[in-house]
């Protein structure tokens, strides 16, 4: 994997805002003084009449944007996940969530690959505050090819989505001609018969170099990439539950509330086999550089590697 | 409508909010008595709607941002037509459409769901946004209450709403000086509510007694001469408006009457009612 490209997903949710906004006259853009940074700059400069900046506000932005839903726009709201999902929860909750919306919620720099930014703006708690809102469609695409799929489906889904998206450049790793995307469909990246990887968002692509490291070992993992948490795709996860047993689940989150636990309910109630969460281990995140964030919370290849083979003995 | 026709509605909304707050044995008799009259003015008087398409896309719009004075609104809209009265019977009750705070989803007329204060306004904001992005010419209305701009989200919302020269909004802050711990100053004074909502760029109108349909009429009718920027209407009014035991009493803020305290009411408003049909 040496010489793959390489982009960051709020990257690819600007450009796709931009692609499908020539398609779509409705849609229509707010943020909160971070265009900059959401990447929705590069749809303010292609569309400045539908751009709207509300400025440090992020609370009201959110009723803005339900206002605008109201009388038919398809509005994309963006800030960082903290403040999109955090600050703004009981707004997201009452405004757009209760009377079911039409709002697309697209938050960035979510997680600790944030960076130096430090534990204030990681945000470790997004996809938990987000599926337990009735009719929230949550989803965490893996890298630019799903990412702008993601942003299609939200376009074409009648209701609130909430799309989580990262500051770092991640590997392309859906880059087939038969890639599909569908929301509340799990993805099969690689079959196996040990034991199975549910893997969401960022750390997808180390999961499969952590599957690579335990196939040199003898142990043949699957790896399912769940790019919608919510609806779940509980069919596929009670298969693979049924076939490997073992699961392990991967995430830039807490463990608590997030993949790992929608996957853990999943099974539960379908085949119950032990789910053993890697993740953030309920504490906040600290200032540092991405990448060696994420080797020394375990969610690099390596780190996914050894946490599975601790997980099997 | 002359004003004692508009009397008349805002006798029977009157009616219905002291008798579905009866049924419903909880719900919010005195933010809801103080705005009935703005309610009826709005939906008799100004608003352009119509009660047999309450989707028009092109209709004027209203918020009710301080949402637990839904029986007002359920029955304004009531007696306007959206649905009938006697539904407002069943308020709060188990499976009805008539929701403790509004409900954009199932009842007929309400624009937005609202009831977390200082939510409502932005939704409104939000609906200014849309008309003139679609270049329409629509207004649209939205009340709070005093108390309510405690909240500072409804900050956020007029600073963007002036800063983007909404003039197609009118927000009314229906002064009625009581709060569920006190009065307004004794909890967190907003005052002066007039100057605050000017320093954030809009129009701002005082209606001196906001239970006056002569008064009412003239502050709406200056607030559409507002051009470049939004309208805030703030309407000294008595709470619990219309119901002696009630008014100025901070205890009905959010209490429903037993059924000798609803006997009165009735005969009151029965009362003034007859008084009204004299005239």
């Amino acid at each position: 994997m040496s010489e793959v490209k390489k982009i960051a997903t709020r990257v690819s949710y600007g450009d796709a805002l931009k692609e499908i906004a020539a398609e779509n006259p409705d849609i229509v853009v707010l943020d909160a003084d971070l265009a900059a940074a959401t990447k929705t700059g590069t749809f303010k400069k292609a569309y400045p009449d539908r751009f709207f900046d509300c400025g440090i506000a992020e609370c009201n932005m959110a009723g803005i944007a339900a206002g605008l839903a109201a009388s038919g726009k398809i509005p994309f709201m963006s800030s960082f996940a903290m403040f999109a999902a955090g600050r703004a929860y009981e707004q997201v909750r009452n405004s757009i969530g209760y009377p079911h919306l039409n709002v697309k919620i697209g938050a960035t720099h979510a997680g600790i690959s944030v960076g130096e930014d430090g534990a204030t703006h990681q945000c470790l708690e997004d996809l938990a505050l987000m599926r337990v809102i009735p009719g929230m469609v949550v989803m965490n695409p893996s890298d630019d090819i799903e990412a702008k799929a993601a942003v299609r489906a939200a376009v074409e889904h009648d209701g609130p989505v909430y799309i989580r998206f990262g500051r770092l450049a991640v590997p392309v790793i859906n880059d087939r001609p038969d890639y599909k995307f569908e929301i509340g469909k799990g993805v099969i990246l690689k079959d196996g018969r040990d034991l199975t990887i549910v893997v969401s968002g960022l750390p997808v692509a180390a999961a499969l170099e952590a599957a690579d490291m335990l196939a040199a070992d003898g142990i043949d993992a699957r790896v399912i990439n769940i790019h919608t948490i919510k609806p779940l795709d509980t069919e596929l996860l009670a298969k693979a539950a049924a076939e490997t047993g073992k699961i392990f689940t991967v995430e830039e989150h807490n463990v608590i509330g997030g993949l790992g636990s929608a996957v853990a309910e999943a099974v539960a109630e379908t085949v119950p086999v032990p789910v053993h969460r890697i993740g953030i281990y309920d504490q906040f995140g600290e200032s540092g550089p991405a990448v060696e964030l994420l080797e020394k919370y375990g969610l690099d290849g390596k780190g996914i590697y050894s946490q599975i083979k601790d997980g099997l003995r | 409508m002359n004003i004692t026709e508009l009397q008349k509605h805002a006798n029977e909304v009157r009616k219905g909010i002291v008798r579905s707050v009866h049924s419903a044995k909880s719900g919010h008799p005195g933010g809801s008595l103080s705005a009935a009259d703005v309610f009826t003015y709005l939906y008799f008087e100004e608003m352009n709607i119509d009660p047999e398409n309450p989707k028009d896309p092109d209709r004027d719009r209203f918020v009710l941002s301080k949402g637990h004075c839904a029986p007002g609104l359920y029955s304004v809209l009531a007696e306007r037509g959206y649905f009938p009265k006697e539904d407002l019977l069943t308020l709060r009750h188990i499976g009805s459409y008539l929701q403790g705070h509004p409900d954009m989803k199932h009842i007929p007329g309400v624009d937005m769901s609202s009831g977390s204060l200082g939510q409502g306004v932005s939704a409104a904001v939000g609906m200014a946004l849309a008309g003139k992005i679609d270049k329409k010419d629509y207004t649209v209305y939205c009340l709070l209450g005093d108390g309510e701009i405690e909240e500072g989200q409804v900050w956020e919302a007029s600073m963007f709403a002036s800063a983007k020269k909404l003039d197609n909004l009118v927000l009314i802050i229906d002064n009625n000086n009581l709060q569920i711990d006190g009065t307004v100053e004794e909890v967190n004074s907003p005052y002066p509510i007039d100057e605050k909502f000017a320093a954030f760029g809009m129009n701002v109108i005082t209606v001196d007694d906001g239970n006056d349909f002569a008064q009412l009429a003239e502050a709406f009718k200056q607030a559409e001469d507002s051009e470049g920027c939004p309208t805030a209407i703030i309407l000294k009014t008595v709470k619990g408006k219309g119901v002696s035991f009630m008014e100025n009493q901070v205890g009905w803020h959010g209490t429903a009457p037993n059924d000798e305290q609803y006997e009165i009411a009735m005969k009151e408003l029965e009362e003034a009612g007859e008084a009204l049909c004299q005239k």
